[in-house]
């Protein structure tokens, strides 16, 4: 395929993007005076604003484009990553967890680990949140720019440092805020302009049903084939889609990952953060509109000749990536592939900022204040977050280049959220809701569960046992590996930190008000009508969650 | 110091969606009659002039509801 031409009409429309963005960075300075105004954006958002928010840091394009190729290869059973392997998880923190973060009026996930446990946990987990953000974050950069060129043959150097720039410009200016604002942007950008691609193509096709209609039997549900694991692409069962994706990678990541956490750190009161995640969790059931369609319609094109439709192949490799992209050139005229390329930007940018905001606000507090300079000043705290963005970002750059010469490493990316956040979920869960649960119970649980993870990882990948040892099934995908990995890492780590907690000394109750269930006393909810209560949204949430499950079984 | 409150987030995504909108309707008006070489799927749909329309009608919306709000 050669490159997608871009007519002035479409350079227009990302040109105002990027107006925009650094317009806003400049507008949000003056408001940004404190280091609680950088890092926390003044604890005022609505919980729109920090739902919205909570949902786009989640929604890059890499995402975007890696789920769409994935829905080509597994079918509806992407879908679990949005619903089963997200929802539930959100309601959880909206409804359970989030009284524990907001009433100590912590600052980050590690600073919950300080006050729960101790400070030698909370600098273990920030070290490894810091080391993860900015593989990831470099990752995504590479990855942003390795698209740009595929697609629209930009340069490499200038894709990259333009993003790189452009973040680092913004998030220097006003943090958190700045943040927040360009991934709500994102998330309109996203919808505006990948929306379409789903209705074209389903009026191309011929209907909503013709759709499925044409897709192979399998790739048309959700659990029906999930006994066996030889029935579906995934090459996964039920048990490890409840118990890896459901419960353990997607209540490590939506419970404990500062990356969306921040967000609902930064609403205004308790209720409105925990209706940040409730509210997100609405649009997340939503997104597979914007993935899913598109990954069946560019199946069913792909299957048929007469569409000339093809999705690019290199060295023999299907790229499954590119079929968001092909649609968008397929549908779009003038002016709209611009949107729809902006979208994308918008998408790796954002996540981008999102990824820097989090990691200036780990290092600043949990790395830097908590081990460096403990008697730093408010006003040294915000200088030294806007440093933090600044090296952050040149890491993340250094890191993207390390990765355009071994490209393999986009291979260990899938698997470093099961190597953090699995064994976290675990330390997070009982920590709150245990109070005999001691400081080196926890550190140790994280080391063991951590270590684990981190082993299984390197002994399927160098063949030291068979990937099935750890699946439990006579076939095994990568994918059945992570799910799996991260129910074992979280069982490790949870019954090394009881383990270890059965024989070492706990903190005194007193220590532990507001951080621990029996112990805590939140906002009460009880006296507001039912129409405002975060439980109500919750339970219409997960009703309609049992039946997108039961429409699509 | 300055002491003035921001704008909310919703006035400028108004501001965006209406920018983004009217170039999309714009253009998709001028191509209507100057119809480009190049033809995507669907094309006969000329979605970029009605979505271009929904987009800046809905930047209007916003910017309509936030004018005078400050945060």
């Amino acid at each position: 395929m050669s490159a997608i031409h871009l007519a002035f009409t479409d350079w227009v429309i990302i040109a105002i993007y990027f107006a925009f963005v650094l317009g806003i960075g400049v507008y949000l300075k003056r408001f940004t005076r404190s280091q609680e105004d950088f890092f926390l954006a003044g604890r005022k958002n609505s919980s729109w604003v920090a739902g919205l928010a909570f949902l786009s840091a989640n929604l890059g394009a890499l995402e975007l484009l890696g789920m769409t190729g994935n829905t080509y290869k597994y079918g509806m059973y992407v879908a679990h990553f949005y619903w089963i392997g997200a929802v539930p998880a959100m309601l959880f923190l909206g409804i359970y967890m989030m009284p524990f973060y907001y009433s100590g009026r912590i600052k980050s996930v590690p600073g919950y680990l300080k006050l729960r446990f101790d400070e030698k946990t909370r600098v273990l987990n920030g070290v490894a949140f810091a080391v993860m953000t900015l593989l990831v974050s470099g990752i995504n950069l590479y990855a942003m720019a390795l698209v740009l060129h595929t697609f629209l043959g930009w340069n490499w150097d200038v894709s990259m440092w333009t993003s790189a720039a452009t973040v680092a410009v913004y998030v220097t200016m006003s943090g958190l805020m700045s943040a927040i604002f360009t991934e709500i942007i994102q998330f309109f950008l996203i919808w505006s302009g990948l929306f379409l691609v789903s209705v074209l193509g389903i009026v191309e096709i011929g209907g909503v049903r013709e759709v499925f209609h044409r897709v192979p039997a399998a790739f048309g549900t959700l659990w029906s084939t999930s006994a066996d694991a030889s029935l579906n692409g995934m090459a996964v069962t039920w048990g490890g889609i409840v118990l890896g994706l459901g419960f353990v990678l997607s209540f490590g990541y939506w419970t404990t990952d500062f990356l969306v956490v921040q967000r609902a750190f930064s609403a205004k009161d308790l209720r409105a953060a925990r209706m940040t995640p409730i509210l997100a969790s609405f649009f997340k059931m939503c997104v597979p509109f914007l993935v899913i369609i598109p990954g069946l319609i560019a199946l069913i094109l792909s299957k048929d000749p007469s569409t000339g439709f093809a999705l690019l192949s290199d060295g023999g490799h299907i790229n499954y990536d590119s079929a968001l992209p092909l649609l968008i050139v397929r549908y779009y005229p003038i002016g709209l592939v611009g949107l729809g390329i902006t979208a994308l930007l918008a998408g790796f940018m954002a996540g981008q900022a999102g990824n820097i905001s989090a990691f200036n606000t780990v290092w600043t507090y949990d790395i830097y204040q908590s081990v460096i300079n403990k008697k730093a000043s408010d006003k040294h705290l915000l200088w030294m977050g806007r440093v933090a963005t600044i090296v952050g970002i040149m890491m993340s750059v250094g890191t993207a280049y390390w990765a355009k010469s071994f490209p393999s490493i986009m291979d260990y990316m899938q698997a470093i959220f099961s190597w953090v956040n699995a064994p976290l979920f675990a330390t997070m869960l009982l920590g709150m809701f245990i109070r005999r649960i001691t400081p080196s119970g926890a550190f140790w649980g994280l080391i063991a569960g951590m270590g684990s993870s981190v082993t299984m990882f390197l002994a399927v990948k160098f063949a030291w046992i068979d990937a099935r040892v750890i699946t439990m099934s006579g076939v095994a995908s990568d994918m059945a590996a992570n799910f799996w990995r991260a129910w074992w890492a979280w069982l490790i780590c949870f019954v090394v930190t009881i383990g270890v907690s059965i024989f070492t000394e706990p903190k005194p109750d007193s220590e532990l008000v507001g951080l621990v269930k029996g112990l805590t006393h939140g906002e009460k909810t009880d006296r507001l009508p039912w129409t405002k209560r975060p439980e109500f949204y919750a339970i219409l949430s997960a009703i309609i969650l049992v039946i997108l499950n039961i429409y699509f079984w | 110091m300055d002491t003035v409150k921001m704008k909310p987030i919703w006035y400028f995504v108004g501001l965006l969606l209406l920018a983004m909108g009217a170039v999309l309707c714009f253009s998709g008006i001028y191509y209507f009659y100057n119809p480009p070489a190049w033809h995507p799927i669907l094309a006969e749909l000329h979605p970029n002039i009605w979505w271009g329309a929904f987009m800046a009608i809905g930047g209007v919306i916003f910017i309509l509801a936030n004018r005078n709000r400050r945060v």
